[in-house]
């Protein structure tokens, strides 16, 4: 029995994944080691004695080879392990675990705001190809990309907090809070992320789209006389989706993955500021575990993409 | 009016003592309240503390991978975190007189060498215990064990011998040492249950308030501590330190109201900041300062007259001007000012000058090769700004010195007491022995400028255990003009500390020694 070609393409791309994420793992590990500095001074910082910082190394056995530390440390992972933070000896997964949480539901809600959006943007912009409001919606979301986060961030900190205390500056979460509290919470960080990532999903919604407008059943479609938004929404959109999940899921990755500015300028709690912190102390084992969770959401989401590629495309879906 | 009652107002005066507690003991002595209110000063007596309120700090300086262990307090956050759990046995008032705390009373042997601290009794710690001299003690072992990572170690090198003798703690030093009691009121050595010996991360003690819950680098809740042994301290109901390492958030988030205090105002905004409504600025001289430090035992910096042309030809009127924006004072190339006790007015300043610049470059005999200064935006504020200045006053006295840019990332332990000339900075220290031995003597660990000079390891080895302050100040002063002359590090300016507050706080009093009021804002102010 032969393997349906959507299954057989769907398992080559995870498999392909999964070695991915290994040899993400291997390249992470090599560059905590060229990272300049070393752990015991990042920790005790710039006060520490010789005497202290040599106890501290031999404390963290950090006098191991590179090698054996590598293998120890993937062999726990495979078990779920993440090992214990060298800076302040607390295990890494539990902390990660909540940290991770916070960066899903900032993502997440920046998301479900962005993507619906983007695309009604988009769908709006070829409804109306070059006259005003296309105009007006490229301008704007072009306007909107281009503008340094943190720069999106003060702004909107310096007119929704500062001057009409409509929302908070600080988007601090915590254990304990109310679901609705930490929306509240997060409103302004979701309102500069959903701009950073508004453009790219809108441009590439509106490219897409026109390709296929200029295709024969379109035309056909506009013959029979359909109302010129709904040719746009049932007949190009669905035939425009490969190229748009694509770019959906890279803005996906890029709201879990690269926010750590946002983070910063609303104090937010997320996986890019424990990351820096990690670096900046070497504390290796958190680093490397954040690497990979990152490249695991990279990986995973790039596959989705793949796949629901793969899926939207019909002489893959029924073979003859 | 009895002694005693001298100097009780005394104290008073020096804000060493509230209201509450000076009318308690004004009682001990007979006094009505009535008759104790008339004598306390006019200043005092209008600011009555009201209590309630949970008041907020926003702070620079925390990172996730911070713990409670207040022997690794190192930066602005977590030292102020300590001060809301914990008590040490002395504290330093903001003029530098020493206030009894967990201990009673103090006094040392004629030698300086023998320190009985008598401990308070009936102290609570937060987790119900009473404190006991033998919890001081254990204290002090930890800090002092060699294999500790104690950020207090280097203050506590000097003690031969800790012993407990019924309500007394007995410290015996290895020499004299007449600053001993300002060495325990640092931060550092807040007193823990048995010593922090078993868990030094409790962030348990017998401060005013107590820890509820903490997310390291993020957020630390304290309620008012209701056993608290002073009713002077702690006058609100709780504390929430937030960590907000990005200045401009820090400085949003006052003007939003959503937190009362911050530190670390930068200076380019502080101007701004002070015109915004319901802020106050608090900008206070201290002993922070900022340093180009030069290894001595290294070319080309091996050479006096090189040092010397480097040292005249940094412009410092400029740099407090551009660099701290006003927020400062010129520094003299020794790591002491005014904010110091046993400070010496008369020294003269070094002034800039571009002809003595020239004449001690060309004294030296210098190839003329590039003469390399390390610098990264993280050695201080305005640091790569401040060599850029640098270089441009130096090349007009003909000295081809080059600013080399280096990331923050690994700066402290790659580039800072490795390269032979770097930029740096100090945080200063509660007195001029500390100041002075721990980087200047020729065997102090952290020696970033190789300075090693027999005269000076005298004078200040022989200051130490000097009672007469007249002869102390003169040795100091000595000792401070041989570093200026002969020493490898360039002071610049001394930083003010810029912090800003809400208006609804009250009761604040400048301390120079570290930002927020030493870090007793929450235990010092009240809501208006």
């Amino acid at each position: 029995m032969t393997l349906h070609p959507v299954a057989r393409l769907a398992a080559q791309r995870i498999a392909l994944g999964l070695l991915l994420l290994f040899a993400a793992s291997v390249l992470i590990f090599l560059g905590t080691q060229i990272l300049p500095g070393d752990v015991a001074q990042a920790i005790l910082g710039r006060s520490a004695t010789q005497q202290s910082l040599a106890t501290l190394r031999e404390q963290l056995g950090l006098n191991e080879p590179a090698l054996t530390r590598y293998f120890s440390w993937l062999a726990g992972v495979l078990h779920g392990d993440l090992g214990i933070a060298l800076s302040n000896g607390q295990p890494i997964a539990p902390a990660l675990a909540k940290r991770l949480g916070n960066t899903l539901f900032l993502a997440g809600a920046a998301a479900v705001i962005a993507v619906p959006l983007a695309i009604l943007l988009g769908l709006i912009s070829v409804r109306y190809l070059n006259r005003w409001p296309d105009r007006l919606i490229s301008a704007v979301t072009l306007a909107t990309i281009s503008v340094p986060e943190f720069l999106l961030g003060y702004i909107v900190i310096f007119f929704l907090a500062v001057q009409y205390q409509f929302l908070p500056s600080l988007s601090t979460v915590y254990d304990g809070m109310s679901f609705g509290a930490r929306l509240h919470a997060i409103g302004l960080p979701v309102i500069v992320l959903v701009l950073a990532v508004l453009g790219h999903m809108m441009r590439m919604t509106r490219a897409a789209i026109l390709n296929v407008m200029q295709s024969a059943y379109v035309e056909t479609a506009e013959l029979k006389g359909l109302r010129p938004f709904a040719i746009i929404a049932k007949h190009a959109l669905p035939n425009a989706v490969a190229p748009v999940v694509n770019v959906v899921m890279l803005n996906l990755a890029y709201l879990v993955v690269g926010v750590v500015v946002v983070e910063v300028v609303f104090v937010y709690p997320g996986m890019g500021q424990y990351l820096v912190d990690h670096v900046a102390k070497r504390d290796v084992p958190v680093v490397q575990a954040c690497g990979l969770v990152f490249a695991a959401v990279y990986i995973g989401l790039n596959l989705v993409a793949d796949i629901v590629s793969i899926l939207a495309n019909p002489r893959l879906r029924h073979p003859r | 009016m009895n002694d005693d009652l001298a100097k009780l107002l005394a104290f008073v005066d020096k804000g060493g003592l509230g209201r509450r507690a000076f009318l308690g003991r004004t009682a001990a002595f007979g006094l009505t309240a009535a008759l104790g209110t008339t004598l306390l000063p006019q200043g005092l007596k209008a600011q009555e503390a009201k209590k309630g309120g949970v008041v907020k700090l926003g702070l620079q300086g925390g990172e996730s991978t911070d713990t409670l262990d207040p022997g690794l307090a190192n930066a602005p956050a977590k030292n102020n975190v300590v001060r809301q759990w914990g008590d040490t046995i002395v504290e330093v008032a903001p003029d530098k007189a020493l206030v009894p705390r967990l201990a009673e009373s103090f006094e040392g042997s004629a030698d300086s060498v023998t320190w009985t601290f008598r401990i308070r009794k009936g102290v609570k710690f937060h987790d119900g215990s009473e404190m006991t001299p033998e919890d001081v003690a254990a204290t002090y072992r930890r800090h002092s064990d060699e294999n500790s990572k104690s950020g207090a170690f280097g203050i506590m090198e000097g003690i031969k011998e800790i012993t407990v003798d019924g309500d007394n703690v007995v410290i015996t030093l290895k020499s004299g040492n007449s600053d001993l009691p300002y060495l325990l009121a640092d931060y550092h050595l807040q007193i823990q249950p048995k010593g922090g010996m078993d868990n030094p991360d409790a962030g348990i003690g017998t401060g005013p308030y107590k820890l509820v819950s903490f997310e390291p680098g993020l957020r630390y809740v304290f309620e008012r501590f209701a056993d608290h042994w002073d009713p002077a301290r702690g006058h609100y109901d709780g504390v929430e330190v937030l960590v907000i390492n990005d200045t401009t958030a820090r400085t949003a988030a006052l003007q939003s109201g959503q937190v009362h205090a911050i530190n670390r105002v930068d200076p380019k905004v502080a101007k701004l900041l002070s015109r915004a409504p319901g802020v106050q600025v608090k900008s206070i001289p201290g002993p922070g300062h900022y340093v180009f430090i030069m290894q001595v035992d290294k070319p080309p910096f091996d050479n006096k007259e090189l040092r010397l042309a480097l040292k005249y030809a940094i412009n410092r009127q400029e740099m407090v001007d551009k660099i701290l924006d006003g927020f400062g004072t010129v520094g003299n190339d020794f790591p002491i000012n005014a904010s110091y006790p046993l400070f010496d007015e008369s020294l003269p300043q070094r002034e800039f000058s571009l002809e003595k610049a020239a004449e001690h470059y060309k004294a030296s005999g210098h190839d003329g090769s590039p003469i390399e200064l390390y610098v990264a935006e993280g050695a201080f504020p305005g640091a790569v700004d401040a060599a850029a200045l640098f270089q441009a006053s130096a090349q007009q006295a003909g000295i081809p010195l080059e600013v080399m840019r280096v990331p923050d990332d690994g700066y402290w332990a790659d580039v800072w007491n490795v390269k032979p000339f770097c930029a740096s900075y100090w945080s200063g220290r509660p007195v001029q022995d500390q100041m002075y031995s721990v980087p200047y003597l020729s065997n102090a660990e952290w020696n970033d400028t190789r300075f090693r000079n027999q005269e000076f390891d005298d004078l200040i080895i022989a200051a130490r255990a000097e009672l007469d302050e007249a002869k102390r100040k003169e040795m100091y002063s000595q000792a401070a003009m041989i570093l200026r002359e002969e020493g490898g590090v360039i002071v610049p300016m001394f930083n003010d500390s810029v912090d800003a507050i809400s208006e609804g706080i009250a009761g604040w009093i400048d301390d120079p020694q570290m930002e927020l009021m030493n870090g007793f804002l929450t235990q010092k102010t009240w809501f208006a």
